[in-house]
């Protein structure tokens, strides 16, 4: 079988004590992969953990166990192969749009001339929709979706093998998520590129990925499920809801996130075995008699 | 225009007029004149000055005073007879050569002391001693090791001058915020490239405020400076006169040194609103 493009090992992270407390296990042993092309949600509840295993993935954070492997290599430390969009846009505020972009690119492209930089730069503007001006402005000076569009083409502008999504969507109205979702998947679709993306939004989760990683409450959270979305592209944000696997893909999740994310938190016996692959989108029985599996032990272990 | 449509900026200019004509009407009805305004300036440009009369010149005779000088700033009649833009210049070049050179020892170190704690601790406790000296207090050392006047007094504004810079570039530098880091560690920028293309700008604006308290404090401190050294410059030229006791020159250059103080904190509020940035 083919290696997975990114492999999670044993990764564990704690956060040493804070006094008179102690040690903050945030998870424990993960292991989980992505393949390559593939678009990957991460879901949990606040403070499980997501950010931090972003942070990892970008080579921002180190984990005390374990480690990742992407397309070979260990990650030691960022890298242009990881773009990331920052849950806060992290854009140079004394910077316009276009010179933000340039940023990354000059950085990503150090043998090409100006002329090309900024050529390659307004292209990934123009993808994402920010033109006529706009790109002169500085951060400060475009609202909030705008930014983030900003904080997309940068990302996408040095063609990373990965691209990292922090809750990129959390701060916007729904008419302009819609817009900028559409853009994402637009100009994902066009390339070879693999996405994990963090959201709290369950609907924007199963619309973008391929398949959905459900994570437990911390401390010692750990990735519980893998959700596979078996809705055929392209997904239209107005049809799919009309698809009956969409509801039992939501109804899944929306489980998950108000039950068993409770219940399955704290577990601490998982021994590292890698998440449960699920499939609500198919009706399969192998599948329906493997997801219950875990239930009733992990409600005693949790009360 | 009727006096509802002002807006408030003509508003306080007019206070502001009202103000300098009471201020300067005071002044020069308080101040008896025993000859008509006309004479007296006549007499005063003949001897050089009014000194010999104990009373404060009157406001009419400070600015005969300073159309004359300023109709000619930069003649020069020897070591005590300048125009006063010689002398305004020699202070400028000293204050300037001095704060100029603290700010390329400051902002580096300053730079260092932001980004690692481990120098910041060590660095403290000789910043805490050295900054709280008058910079007029190294100036009998300065003497004696420089060995030259000139010298001295920029040593004495650079000294000066270092302190806010310093400070205010490890605060800024210390408080850039970590998502800035992050975008230039995410684009693998190495030391040099983060710190100038990243840093830098972020901590601008805290540096040029660093900038613009040290420029300030160093044209207040040459005055004294050069009263001290002597030779040339505005201080001397302010200490001179009253030697002569020629208080209309006195007047005059205090006047002049408020000027020029006040062109300087603009010029540098000026280049701090260029790198100011909006969040
Ligand atoms: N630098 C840190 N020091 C101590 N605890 C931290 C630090 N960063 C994050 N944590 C803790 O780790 C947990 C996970 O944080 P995070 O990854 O941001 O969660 P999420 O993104 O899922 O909301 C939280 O409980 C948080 O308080
Ligand atoms: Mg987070």
């Amino acid at each position: 079988m083919l290696k997975p493009f990114i492999e999670i090992t044993g990764l564990t992270k704690r956060f040493p004590a804070q006094k008179g407390g102690e040690q903050l296990t945030v998870f424990e042993n993960a292991n989980f992969s992505i393949k390559k092309g593939e678009f990957v949600c991460i879901i949990g509840h606040s403070g499980c953990g997501k950010s931090t295993i972003m942070n990892i993935l970008a080579g921002l954070d180190t984990p005390t166990e374990g480690g990742i492997i992407m397309g070979g290599k260990e990650i030691s430390g960022p890298s242009l192969d990881r773009g990331v969009v920052f849950q806060n846009y992290s854009l140079l505020p004394w910077l316009s749009a276009l010179k933000n972009v340039i940023f990354g690119v000059s950085a990503r492209y150090p043998d090409w001339s100006r002329s090309k930089v900024i050529e390659h730069s307004q292209k990934y503007l123009e993808m994402v929709g920010l033109t006529g001006g706009a790109e002169h402005r500085k951060p400060a000076q475009l609202s909030g979706g705008m930014r983030q569009r900003v904080s997309i083409a940068r990302a996408f502008a040095i063609r990373p093998k990965l691209l990292l999504l922090d809750e990129p969507f959390g701060a916007l109205d729904a008419l302009t998520r819609g817009t900028i979702q559409d853009e994402l998947t637009r100009i994902w679709s066009g390339s070879e590129q693999t996405v994990f993306m963090i959201t709290h939004d369950v609907d924007e989760a199963i619309l973008l990925s391929d398949r959905i990683l459900l994570m437990t409450n911390g401390p010692h959270a750990r990735v519980a499920e893998s959700v596979v979305v078996d809705i055929p592209r392209p997904r239209d944000r107005a049809e799919i809801i009309h698809k009956p696997a969409y509801y039992k893909i939501r109804n899944h999740l929306v489980e998950f996130l108000a039950r068993r994310s409770k219940q399955l938190s704290g577990d601490r016996d998982h021994g590292g075995s890698p998440p449960i692959t699920v499939r609500p989108g198919i009706d399969d029985a192998d599948d329906k008699e493997r997801r219950p599996e875990n239930r009733p032990k992990l409600v005693s272990v949790a009360s | 225009m009727n006096g509802k449509s002002l807006s408030e900026n003509a508003k306080a200019l007019l206070l502001s007029i009202c103000l300098l004509v009471a201020l300067l009407g005071t002044w020069e009805l308080s101040t008896p004149a025993v000859k008509s305004a006309g004479e007296l300036t006549e007499y005063e440009l003949l001897t050089g000055g009014g000194g010999q009369q104990a009373r404060v010149p009157p406001p009419s005779q400070v600015f005969n005073k300073a159309y004359d000088e300023l109709s000619r700033p930069f003649y020069d009649n020897g070591p005590n007879d300048k125009g006063i833009g010689i002398q305004l210049a020699y202070s400028l070049y000293r204050v300037l050569t001095g704060f100029f050179l603290a700010a390329l020892i400051a902002i580096p170190i300053g730079f260092l002391i932001g980004m690692s704690p481990v120098a910041y601790k060590a660095l403290d406790p000789f910043i805490q001693v050295l900054r709280p000296i008058s910079p007029l207090a190294w100036m009998p050392l300065a003497l004696f090791i420089i060995q030259d006047s000139q010298a001295s007094a920029i040593f004495v504004i650079f000294i000066c001058s270092i302190w806010p810079m310093l400070i205010n570039t490890a605060f800024g530098v210390a408080n850039v915020r970590k998502d800035f880091v992050n975008v230039a560690k995410t684009h693998e920028l190495g030391p040099l490239k983060t710190a100038l293309l990243v840093i830098l700008p972020a901590a601008a604006p805290t540096i040029l405020t660093g900038m613009r308290i040290s420029i300030g404090i160093a044209w207040l401190v040459i005055v004294a400076a050069e009263m001290l050294v002597g030779g040339t410059g505005i201080g001397y030229y302010v200490w001179n006169e009253w030697n002569n006791l020629d208080l209309t020159s006195v007047i005059f250059s205090i006047l002049m040194i408020g000027l020029v103080g006040m062109m300087l904190d603009t010029a540098f509020a000026y280049v701090q609103r260029a790198v100011k940035y909006q969040e």
